[in-house]
């Protein structure tokens, strides 16, 4: 355990024009792919296998036992899918990465790709984030170029073709399966499992869906080595990652540093919440993690720390709200997007969002009745675990934690409405209309 | 015998142990929770799962809680069970014992209604509403829903004869899953997100499917309703009534239902050997031909060349007057839309009381060698000794002569596609050009033009089970009859044949045939004529040859028969629709037996009304030659006397009974005649290259180019048994003249212009369209469309024609 920064995937975001691939190669870019592909593939893999690396999409499945489950004997072929379709409420790691370090994501892609025999890669990526699609197309560009990308890279007798893919907008799309059929041209809707994409995945083929970070992770760990990697981190939760704040901390940001550092080390590096106030709830990883409060605040931020106080760490998305904000308004608006980006497939989602929404403006309103909390609840509990794909109970996870910590808060929604208890301009961190300082 | 079979088809299952709300029960391997549940009869509530279509998902009404998945460990969540395939041990518990299942079901009830629309009161399926039902039988009292409900304008049409109101819709994607994965036709898909998501099209395309009424029926809650019965009736005011389909040969199951006399909708019934739970908007919105003015309800005899009405005695007395005045010399035209039993109740009538073997169904172009192919190949057999339905699918390849099942046969196109999805089994179609179902069967086209099908078959090479279906049309084909049962003697494969009408293959059995008598007793031969003949109590039968359909009306017109009987035949079905016109008008006497009034009442000089098909009971032999019941759907008491009864009544005035006057007593005869035994002569039709009809060739003049014609009945068309649905011809394909690139070029015409098909009695102007891959040499137009069916114009498939660019004047 460490309580410094530990940049590596950042570290050169700072640099002159770091996008670029005169810049990353100056400071050892694209070595470590001169050094995969002189191993095996199964090298590869074991080596990523050792350092413990876990996806950083959120879920936390080991990287290099994921990639060792692609079928050896499937005739089709195998494909990598890079989910760069960050969306995720709060989270924000993934697109300033590929905003300044494109080539560590392409350099990651190459080493995954060889280590699994796929011979074309795709990055998929949120399609409003135009200048991410730019940086990404112009770095692969570069790739082929250099001779990192297309036939015989670096003469090795290995060939990569990757392409960049931009999606249309829509939280969905971030669902793996999801993902596959948009990147196949289909609406985006979760499929059916099994039969799981490592054996029918991309146009039926063996795929591996792996995380931006996640990814971008590899050459490090094969130019360092897996030891290297697993010297950060605690036990079960190896290496470094990228924690993002927002909300009412004095210095938002991205900060690298190893799994298991708290929320309170990292307050402290961020300057802490915002002067003057203290802190009331926090997500630990986006709107879809349970909401966490002040007595959290020295729980180590890994997959089993998170777990263990009844969260998920997630996409690390931390975001902090201070005594000034109504977790009711916070909640609806959370709830108001999950609404907006329900895929429609599966009832509980489709219709069951839609009412949330309706019950928590009430909330809001301070025009709910005696009883509504229950309610709340018990539609929480027939949309929670019933849905086709993870969507809905990420939903619901803001709404029952909220219950569960700021159960008065809501039940003074019979009465008050939330503008009145918290007055919205009270937690604006700019200045902000009459307007919407009033609420509505 | 069947039992063992049975019993070894059981044992070579692969089965294993499930345990479902404490009930042990084995199942196959692969088998869905929702499944495995219903096999003891648990009930589990559903919306979207529907056994004959992909799983999904998505209407997540199905859940169930899974405490053992079979390796000790339970599963965290609800599953949905028409998603979830059981495992060896593993524990299932629904609603009945988890209180988990049930509240996770009342929830989704509650779910689903919160959006839904409360017009139940109005909706035409109230009353037979899976949703109206389970919230009834899962869900909660009231709504705790206080909120706005989601509103769309409605209905929106997505077909002229289907309408979608997208408030009630549930989302279930059974329309559009049934579109793209059974019929093939994705003309509809799911569009929009969220709560907003809805069943969608592109404006351009309407939902113009052959099959688009199932997405109806299968529609668990009103969101889809047709044009044709919305607002007809409630479901509870309706007489429900088992039928079989009287629109082609496919012999499909249907459900019947009536109100106040009159049917008000069809359904398809579930028949897993033959239609599933499928039928065609054929069968299931044509049935209103016979609500019109020309409707027959009493005898008309013609006096001083006019039809009047005349009381039953005077009709009968007025028939038997002719008829015995003709004699012998007299034919029978039965035509296609006949019950087994009345069939043979013309059989019958024609040997035993009028004592000519002069009987024909066929009342459209027939080939020379078509009638020895029938005897050798088609007659006499049973459903065990043919090929099915459930064969076809499992046939590893199937080969299509002279047949384009999605229009002529729609169920055995279902059939095809289901075998090419599920069964990996293999299409070839000989056709002039590649249809929208042959790249739905992604069939192997073998372009050829007409009269090139012998040599194309001659190319193919087959396997012992792979199947050979030959349509009516081959039979105009010179020696691809012939050519079809040689290569499947030769490979082993199997041959059916796929006829057009519902009536046709019982009327070969019946022996509408001038060389065959019931049973597919040849005529010629000595034995079978004594059979039949003691078995009517005959002396003997009429050992002479008949004539076949055309040489009747020829010898009507020219007075050397006196006599005709004709049931359902329309003079533009035939090769030449003047020449039926001229053989009814010359003939010295005829009597029809009629629905509606006809270009053949018109001819007649006395005419019978005989009971509609819903108003009668009998048998359908489908082209499998399974029989398929026909009931009496509508019984009133001054219904008409069917065909039989009439004849049965002409025969007692001819003082030659004819003993049997209902359906029941004539299947009796049938059953107890069986069929000919004796040993099976694989004769072979003759391949003298059908001497035919050395077809009169249209003269080309200048600019024209001489092609062989190619021609089918589009499913939906101007047959007349069609007549009065406006919705579902909306819905039909436009006719156009189709050409090869090669042909268009050599004619200099593009896509949309009108092109004119000449031969000498006329000539039809259709818009062209151009069609890649298709034959050099032919030209395909439809058969009997509005406004250009080719009896007309005397010209059938593989005739000569002449095309010109543009109308002529």
């Amino acid at each position: 355990m460490t309580d410094t920064l530990t940049p590596v995937l950042s570290a050169q975001w700072g640099a002159e024009k770091s996008w670029t691939l005169d810049a990353y190669t100056a400071t050892g870019g694209y070595e470590a792919v001169g050094t995969a592909l002189k191993l095996t593939p199964a090298q590869v893999t074991d080596m990523v296998k050792d350092s413990g690396l876990r996806g950083r999409g959120g879920a936390g499945f080991p990287t290099g036992m994921k990639w060792s489950f692609v079928p050896k004997d499937n005739p089709n072929p195998t494909y990598l899918v890079v989910n760069a379709d960050e969306s995720e409420p709060g989270t924000c790691k993934d697109m300033p990465l590929l905003l300044a370090s494109p080539h560590i994501l392409v350099e990651g892609m190459i080493i995954a790709s060889y280590a699994i025999n796929c011979h074309t890669a795709f990055v998929y990526i949120r399609g409003e984030v135009l200048h991410v699609i730019r940086r990404m197309q112009q770095a692969v560009a570069q790739a082929y170029a250099a001779g990192y990308l297309g036939k015989n890279i670096k003469g090795s007798g290995y060939d990569l073709d990757i392409i960049v893919h931009a999606g249309a907008g829509a939280y969905i799309c971030g669902e793996e399966t999801a993902l596959l059929d948009s990147l196949e041209g289909r609406r985006g809707q979760p499929r059916l499992r099994p039969p799981f994409p490592a054996v029918a995945g991309l146009y039926a083929s063996p795929t591996v869906i792996n995380n931006v970070e996640s990814i971008a992770s590899v050459p490090s760990i094969v130019k360092n080595g897996s030891s290297w990697f697993g010297s950060m981190g605690t036990e079960k939760s190896k290496g470094m990652t990228i924690y993002s704040l927002s909300g009412h901390v004095n210095r938002p940001g991205q900060f690298e540093a190893p799994l298991g550092i708290t929320l309170r080390q990292l307050l402290d590096l961020s300057g802490g919440v915002r002067s003057g106030h203290q802190l009331k709830f926090w997500t630990p990883g986006g709107s879809s993690t349970p909401i966490l409060t002040g007595e959290h605040l020295d729980v180590p931020l890994d997959y089993e720390g998170m777990a263990g106080a009844g969260s998920m760490l997630g996409t690390k998305a931390l975001q902090v709200f201070d005594e000034t904000t109504s977790v009711v308004r916070t909640t609806l608006r959370w709830i108001e997007f999950y609404k907006h980006e329900s895929c429609g497939k599966c009832t509980p989602c489709r219709e069951g969002n839609w009412w949330l929404v309706q019950l928590l403006k009430k909330f809001e309103a301070g025009e709910a009745v005696d009883g509504d909390v229950d309610k709340l609840l018990d539609i929480c509990d027939d949309i929670g675990g019933k849905s086709f794909c993870a969507l809905a109970d990420g939903a619901v996870a803001c709404v029952t934690s909220a219950v569960r910590h700021f159960r008065g808060e809501f039940e003074a929604g019979y009465k008050t409405p939330a503008w009145e208890l918290f007055p919205y301009g009270a937690s604006a961190l700019f200045p902000v209309s009459e307007k919407v300082g009033a609420h509505a | 015998m069947s039992v063992v079979t049975k019993a070894d088809q059981v044992a070579t299952v692969d089965t294993i142990a499930v345990t479902i709300d404490g009930i042990e029960v084995q199942v196959p391997k692969g088998t869905l929770a929702i499944r495995a549940a219903e096999m003891i009869g648990i009930a589990i509530p559903r919306f979207c799962d529907h056994p004959l279509l992909d799983p999904v998902g998505a209407c997540r009404q199905c859940l169930v809680e899974v405490p053992d998945m079979g390796n000790g460990r339970g599963m965290p969540k609800p599953q949905a069970s028409c998603t979830l395939e059981v495992a060896p041990g593993m524990q299932i518990r629904t609603q009945l014992t988890s209180p988990v299942a049930a509240k996770s079901q009342k929830g989704m009830l509650e779910f689903l209604l919160i959006n839904h629309p409360l017009d139940c009161p109005i909706c035409d399926k109230g009353g037979e509403c899976p949703l109206q039902n389970q919230a009834l039988a899962n869900g909660g009292g009231e709504s705790r829903y206080e909120g706005v409900k989601r509103t769309f304008p409605k209905p929106v049409p997505i077909s002229a004869q289907i309408l979608l109101d997208r408030e009630r819709c549930v989302l279930c994607a059974r329309c559009t899953r049934f579109s793209e994965q059974i019929s093939g036709d994705p003309f509809i898909a799911l569009v929009e997100r969220g709560a907003l998501q809805q069943v969608g099209m592109y404006a351009d395309h309407p939902y113009d499917s052959y099959f688009s009424g199932n997405v109806v029926q299968i529609c668990p809650v009103g969101a889809l309703t047709s044009a044709a019965y919305r607002f007809q009736s409630r479901p509870f005011d309706l007489v429900s009534t088992e039928t079989t389909c009287e629109h082609c040969a496919g012999g499909c199951h249907l459900r019947s239902d009536q109100r106040h006399f009159q049917v008000k909708r069809r359904l398809a019934a579930e028949a897993p050997e033959v239609n599933e739970e499928w039928n065609c908007d054929k069968g299931r919105f044509a049935f209103v031909s016979a609500r019109g003015e020309d409707r027959i309800t009493r005898p008309l005899i013609r006096e001083d060349g006019v039809l009047r009405i005349a009381s039953w005695p005077e009709a009968i007395d007025a028939a038997v007057a002719g008829l015995a005045a003709a004699g012998s010399s007299a034919g029978v035209l039965t035509g296609g839309r006949l019950t087994l039993e009345d069939a043979y109740g013309y059989s019958k009538f024609a040997r035993a009381v009028l004592g000519t073997n002069s009987i024909d169904f066929r009342s459209r172009p027939a080939g020379a060698d078509e009638a020895a192919f029938l005897a050798a190949r088609v007659a006499g057999r049973t459903v065990g000794q043919d090929v099915t339905y459930a064969d076809l699918e499992k046939a590893g390849h199937v080969v299509l002569v002279g047949f384009e099942p999605e229009d002529e046969s729609p169920l055995v196109f279902l059939r095809l596609r289901k075998g090419v999805r599920k069964s990996n089994l293999l299409v070839t179609a000989i056709a002039a050009f590649a249809t929208t179902g042959t790249e739905k069967l992604n069939a192997t086209l073998v372009a050829t033009a007409p009269g090139g099908e012998a040599e194309a078959l001659a190319g193919l090479e087959l396997a012992p089970g792979n199947v050979i279906l030959v349509g009516e049309r081959a039979a105009l084909a010179a020696g691809a009859l012939a050519a079809a049962a040689d290569l499947a003697d030769a490979s082993g494969a199997r041959l059916a044949w796929v006829p057009r009408r519902a009536g046709d293959r019982g009327a070969v059995e019946a022996g509408c045939l001038p060389g065959l008598l019931p049973g597919g007793r040849p005529l010629a031969d000595a034995t079978a004529r004594v059979d039949v003949a003691s078995a009517w109590e005959l002396e003997s039968l009429p050992a002479a040859a008949g004539l076949e359909a055309t040489a009747m009306l020829a010898a009507a017109a020219t007075g050397e028969l006196k006599a005709l009987v004709v049931a359902g035949i329309e003079p533009s079905d035939f090769a030449d629709a003047a020449a039926v016109r001229a053989g009814l008008e010359e003939a010295g006497f005829v009597v029809a037996l009629e629905n509606r009034l006809s270009e053949v009442t018109e001819r007649a000089d006395v005419v019978f009304p005989v009971a509609l098909i819903e108003e009668h009971a009998g048998t359908f032999l489908n082209w499998e030659h399974r029989a398929g019941r026909v009931n009496t759907v509508i019984r009133q008491a001054n219904a008409p006397m069917t065909d039989l009864r009439v004849l049965a009544a002409l025969a007692d005035g001819l003082g030659k009974p004819l003993g049997i006057r209902t359906a029941k007593q004539a299947l009796a005869e049938i059953v107890e005649l069986g069929t000919w035994d004796a040993p099976v002569t694989k004769a072979k039709p003759t391949r003298k290259a059908a001497a035919k009809k050395a077809a009169k060739p249209a003269k080309v003049a200048d600019g024209e180019v001489a092609v062989k014609l190619s021609t089918w009945r589009q499913l939906i068309d101007g047959g007349r048994g069609q007549d009065g649905e406006e919705f579902m011809a909306a819905t039909a394909r436009d006719s156009v003249a189709r050409v090869s690139p090669a042909l268009a070029a050599q004619l200099g015409v593009a896509d949309g212009d009108e092109l004119s098909v000449n031969c000498n009695a006329g000539w039809y102007t259709l818009p062209v369209v151009i069609t890649p891959g298709m034959a050099e040499g032919t030209v395909w137009v439809p058969t009997n469309s509005p406004g250009t069916p080719l009896g007309e114009l005397g010209v059938v498939f593989g005739d000569d024609v002449a095309l010109s660019v543009g109308g002529e004047e």
